[in-house]
Parts: structure tokens; C-alpha cells; sequence
């Protein structure tokens, strides 16, 4: 065979490969509403960016008459490209191919991408639809599980790993995603587990459908193992396409900058925003979108622990992470999820280098004995960890209520905040007014004629007194009272004079925080 | 809006489901014996009105592949017993009460 031969050779070779598990399996793919992984790729990544390796990998396994079949790719596809003009590493299962089950030289083929992404320091995409371990394969399949889990944990804030669910997710498997930094989930076609239906209902008797066990809805609102939301599939990929313009590549560099823009004050003015009644509730979000550059902010769980808001936006061009008390649901207090929530995020910012701007407005920790067996003590303590362990720029706004465990968790001076400003508004004080005043004056109180005017006049003494942000800044322990409409331009020039910040933790090896 | 009291204060906010289905604690009774772990009745060694003494074994409950024996918390009487071999039990049934 001449160069020529050769050549038609191989297209005939990629031609038998790209088809993937064949027309009638496609056809079954597209019933359900999914797209073929091929598909899936090049609608996320940028046009004729991507470039495939391994496609003539087959499969290594013998028993069961596994010889004799032929899986093309072996059920997934690995390459890399741009997303957003950036480069990426990825790989995406092909559920036409043996269900995208997950064989030795699959996942060798994972792993190896992996290992790319790893060493140039790019993001790493994965694209779930498999049906789990390939059972013919017995404990080679386990043994890939396992190499695919050891890479997700060195990758682990070097460079984003981000995994999209666009099928079955079940057993072993859904801890790939569970180990990367944001697990996307399309409404209907989404679903992780790791015990299914069937198991569930022979064991126990319990009858429940996919969807309501481990659907994309489940993982947003109850689990928090998801942390985008999407209808289709295309939303899913813009979502992931916005989230990627926030983050750096990796670890050793900052986000792109982008063109600076104000905020839409028309639509976002803090006046209109907030109440003067500490016990009045708004959305924290509109006080976020009156900050960041265009009112633009990406929400990140945004249906789980709605209590405590986190996500990315930009100032003055520069990504920021926002983590935010919520005053309109449960009046924005700490608790078992929220810290959790809160937590993790904080170290993804610190990790990748992006600032933290933290927006305080929380009567305390959600009292309960379902909180309290919840273990609200370690999972609180998650938020102290991951504020005191943070070296990026640490910038804090107290707009109302900081009272007790609640204002110290929330980056406050104590936990190396950087600047902590306050609003007139703010309060600062070991607890809310009344509570305070009930114990305080408690003698007073019980011992009074009219128990009831006295302490309307003993609460109202305290919050004179003490329900101000003129005492913590006696102390020091706020930098600046600040008059609203002034915050983003403060904001902004403590973000500038921060960015070259330079703190050393002590040397260790790693810490042990509460998880 | 619904209210939420944290520290004698009365916020009014938003409640979400976890917080309105959240379980109420109720304190346990050590002479109900619940199932531990979901799974099947596997043996039934005691009878209304036996007499068992601390750490003797009342039930066999088959789970995960094993069976987990039910022992007594105490010297106690059987009152009564709730379920018959091979049932599925699930988590925190109850299963017999002493007295």
C-alpha cells in the first residue's frame, strides 16, 4: 500500500470508529432527548477546536466472550480544545457503546487524560453517561474507578475539574463528580446514586422512581451534590461556558480580566434594596447585582441551603467570589448546610486565587435539636476553618445583623479578614437585642411592677447602646463605617490595594479541617 | 412571609422544606426496640412473656449480607412482639417492647 492507500485506510478506520454503537443505538439515545457524546463536545467547546486521541483504544477483556465483540473507542471519547478561546481537557462517555460502561482500557483512557490535563495545567471536563462498571470486566473495572478517583484528588485544586451528568451516574461511579470542584445536572436525563431502585426496593421495600431518588431536581434542592441546574442540555453548556469565563485555568494563575462595566444602579440601588428593620427581610442577591460589574452575578447552588448565597461575579473586571447571609430565607442564619455550603466555596476561591468579598446579615446559628444532632458543631466549624485557613484578599461588609458565633464566622477581623467595613446599619452585639436584654436584665425584669414595659424599655436601652456598629469600631474590629451608596467603589479600591497580598501559613503538611 | 425566632427575635423570612419537615425530637424509649438497620426478620428466638436478661439475644435481623443480632438493653419481660419471621423491617420500625 502506497501513501495513498494508507491514507483512505485510515479514514475507513475512523469512520468504523466514529459511529460510535451504531445507528439503532443512537437512535435510542436520541428517544430519551440526550445528545451522542460526540455531539456533546462539540457543542460545548468552541468550533473545530477539538481534537480526539485514543480512538482506535479496544477493549482488553476476555472473559464472557468479550473477545469476540468490538467497542468502538471503548465507550468513551478524550481529547482536548478550547472553551471560550481557553484550553480544556476532556472526555465524554458514549452510552451508545456497551451503555458507556466502564471497562479497564475506558477508563485507562480517562486516566490518561487526566494525566494530560494534570501536567498542562488545564481544566479537566468530564462528561458522565455510563451505566457503571462494566461486569465482564469484574475488578478491572473496579481497579479504573479507582484510578479515575486517585487523579480527581491530585487535580484537586490545581487545575477546575468540572463534571457534567448527562445520564446514568450510579454506583462507584457518582464519586468521580463528587471529587470535582462543580457537578452540572440537566433536569430528566441526570441521575446519581449509589444504590438504585431496584436495590431499594428488594432490600427494603421501598418503592421510589429514579427521578425522585437521584434526579437533577434531588441533587439541587436536598443533596447539594449538584451545583447547576439545567433544562436542556444546551443550558447546561452555556452554564458551563459562563462558570469557565469566572475561574483561572489553574492554580498558579488569576482569572482573565475582563473590560470593566458599572452596575445597573437603576435596577439595583441599595436604598430600594434594604429595610431599616433589622427583622424585614430582602434579597441578598440584589444587593450583590448592585456591586458587580453589569449587575452580573452566577449563582452557584443556587436551590440548596438558600440560606447562605455564594457564586461569582466581577468588579471593576476582576473575579470575585461572593458569599452572602441570606436574610430572606430562614432570615439567613447558619446551619448544618448553609456552612457547608459556604465552606467548600470558600476554599474553591482561595484555592484559585480569587478574592472573597463576604456580605454579613445573619441573626446567629439556626437553633434545633435536628441542627444540633446534625452536628451543626463540626459543620459550622467548616466556615471558621475555611475563612482563618483563606490567604486571598478577604474583604467583609456587615450591612445589618452580626450577632455571636454568627459575626465572628463570617469573616470577621478575628479570622484575618483583610478590611472589614459596616454599614450605619449594622449591629454588631453578642446577640439580638432582645435576647440579650432578657438575660441581662433578667432580675430587673421579673422583680418589675409591669415585667413587659420594662423590658420594652431595657431592649430598647440595649439597642441604643449596642446595636450599632460604633462599638466593634471602637475597638478596631471594623475598618470603616461606610455610607451604602458608597460600598463598590470601597469595595474596589480594597480589592486593588490587595492584590499583591502575601500571607504565609505556617508549614505543614496539610490541615484537618472538620469533614 | 413566615417567621423564624432566633434569640427571642422574630424574623420574618422565608421557611424552607427541609426546615417545615424537619423531625421533631422525641425523646427515645429504651423499652421499644427498634430496627437499627433496614433489613429481614431472620429469627425470632423470644416469646410474648419471656423473661431475657441484659445482652441475650431476641432477634435475628438480616441485613447487608448478615445477621445482626437484636440483644436485650436490660433484664426485661417481652410485652410484646411486633413482627414475624421474615419480614422486611425498615429503619426505626418497631419491632418488640419490654416492660
Amino acid at each position: 500500500m502506497g501513501l495513498k492507500e494508507k491514507t483512505s485506510d485510515l479514514k475507513v478506520r475512523m469512520r468504523n470508529a466514529l459511529k460510535g454503537g451504531g445507528d439503532k443505538a443512537i437512535e435510542k439515545q436520541k428517544a430519551v432527548g440526550k445528545l451522542t457524546a460526540r455531539e456533546r463536545i462539540l457543542a460545548l467547546l468552541d468550533p473545530k477546536s477539538f481534537h480526539e486521541y485514543d480512538l482506535f483504544v479496544e477493549h482488553a477483556a476476555k472473559d464472557f466472550d468479550m473477545d469476540k465483540k468490538y467497542l468502538p473507542g471503548d465507550g468513551v471519547l478524550t481529547g482536548t480544545g478550547t472553551l471560550s478561546g481557553h484550553p480544556v481537557c476532556i472526555y465524554a462517555q458514549d452510552f451508545t457503546v456497551a451503555g458507556g460502561s466502564l471497562g479497564w482500557m475506558h477508563a485507562k483512557k480517562i486516566t490518561k487524560i487526566m494525566d494530560h490535563a494534570l501536567k498542562l495545567k488545564v481544566p479537566l471536563i468530564g462528561i458522565n453517561d455510563s451505566g457503571g462498571a462494566r461486569i465482564q470486566e469484574g475488578v478491572n473495572s473496579l481497579a479504573g474507578y479507582g484510578e479515575i478517583f486517585f487523579r480527581n484528588t491530585l487535580a484537586s485544586g490545581v487545575i477546575p475539574q468540572i463534571s457534567v451528568i448527562l445520564g446514568p451516574c450510579a454506583g462507584g461511579a457518582v464519586y468521580s463528580p463528587a471529587l470535582t470542584d462543580f457537578v452540572f445536572v440537566v433536569d430528566k436525563i441526570s441521575k446519581m446514586f449509589i444504590t438504585g431502585p431496584e436495590v431499594i426496593k428488594s432490600v427494603l421495600g421501598e418503592e421510589i422512581s429514579m427521578e425522585a431518588l437521584g434526579g437533577a431536581r434531588v441533587h439541587c434542592e436536598t443533596t447539594g451534590n449538584a451545583h447547576f441546574y439545567a433544562e436542556s442540555e444546551e443550558q447546561c453548556f452555556s452554564q458551563i461556558k459562563k462558570l469557565a469565563s469566572f475561574i483561572p485555568w489553574n492554580n498558579t494563575r488569576k482569572a482573565e480580566r475582563f473590560p470593566k462595566k458599572s452596575p445597573k444602579t437603576r435596577q439595583y440601588k441599595i436604598d430600594n434594596i434594604i429595610s431599616e428593620d433589622p427583622k424585614e427581610p430582602y434579597d441578598v442577591r440584589d444587593i450583590i447585582k448592585s456591586l458587580t460589574d453589569d449587575s452580573d452575578f452566577l449563582e452557584i447552588m443556587e436551590m440548596f441551603a438558600q440560606n447562605m448565597v455564594i457564586g461569582f461575579g466581577r468588579m471593576n473586571g476582576e473575579t470575585v467570589g461572593f458569599v452572602a447571609n441570606q436574610p430572606m430565607v430562614l432570615a439567613g442564619v447558619l446551619d448544618v448546610d448553609s456552612s457547608d455550603k459556604a465552606a467548600r466555596f470558600i476554599r474553591y476561591c482561595d484555592a484559585f486565587n480569587i478574592p472573597l468579598i463576604t456580605l454579613v446579615d445573619l441573626p446567629g446559628y439556626l437553633p434545633g435539636v435536628d441542627q444540633e444532632h446534625a452536628g451543626v458543631i463540626r459543620h459550622g466549624a467548616k466556615v471558621l476553618y475555611a475563612y482563618s485557613e483563606a490567604t486571598v484578599p478577604k474583604i467583609t461588609l456587615i450591612m445589618r445583623k452580626a450577632y455571636g458565633g454568627g459575626y465572628i464566622a463570617m469573616c470577621s477581623h478575628h479570622l484575618r479578614a483583610d478590611f472589614v467595613f459596616a454599614w450605619p446599619t449594622a449591629e454588631i452585639a453578642v446577640m439580638g437585642p432582645e435576647g440579650a436584654a432578657n438575660i441581662i436584665f433578667r432580675k430587673e425584669i421579673a422583680h418589675a411592677k409591669d415585667p413587659d414595659k420594662v423590658r420594652q424599655e431595657k431592649v430598647e436601652e440595649y439597642k441604643e447602646k449596642f446595636a450599632n456598629p460604633y462599638v466593634a469600631a471602637a475597638y478596631g474590629y471594623i475598618d470603616a463605617v461606610i455610607e451604602p451608596n458608597e460600598t463598590r467603589k470601597i469595595l474596589i479600591h480594597a480589592l486593588e490595594i490587595s492584590a499583591e497580598k502575601d500571607v504565609r501559613m505556617p508549614t505543614k503538611k496539610h490541615g484537618i479541617p472538620p469533614f | 412571609m413566615e417567621i423564624l425566632k432566633v434569640d427571642d427575635v422574630a424574623y420574618s423570612t422565608r421557611l424552607t422544606k427541609k426546615f417545615r419537615e424537619r423531625e421533631k425530637y422525641k425523646p427515645k424509649d429504651p423499652k421499644k426496640i427498634v430496627a437499627f438497620i433496614p433489613g429481614t426478620i431472620a429469627e425470632i428466638y423470644v416469646k410474648k412473656g419471656s423473661k431475657v436478661s441484659y445482652n441475650d439475644k431476641m432477634l435475628g435481623l438480616e441485613a447487608m449480607k448478615m445477621i445482626n443480632e437484636v440483644l436485650a438493653p436490660f433484664d426485661a419481660v417481652v410485652k410484646k412482639i411486633y413482627v414475624k419471621k421474615g419480614d422486611i423491617v425498615t429503619k426505626n420500625q418497631l419491632l418488640l417492647e419490654l416492660e
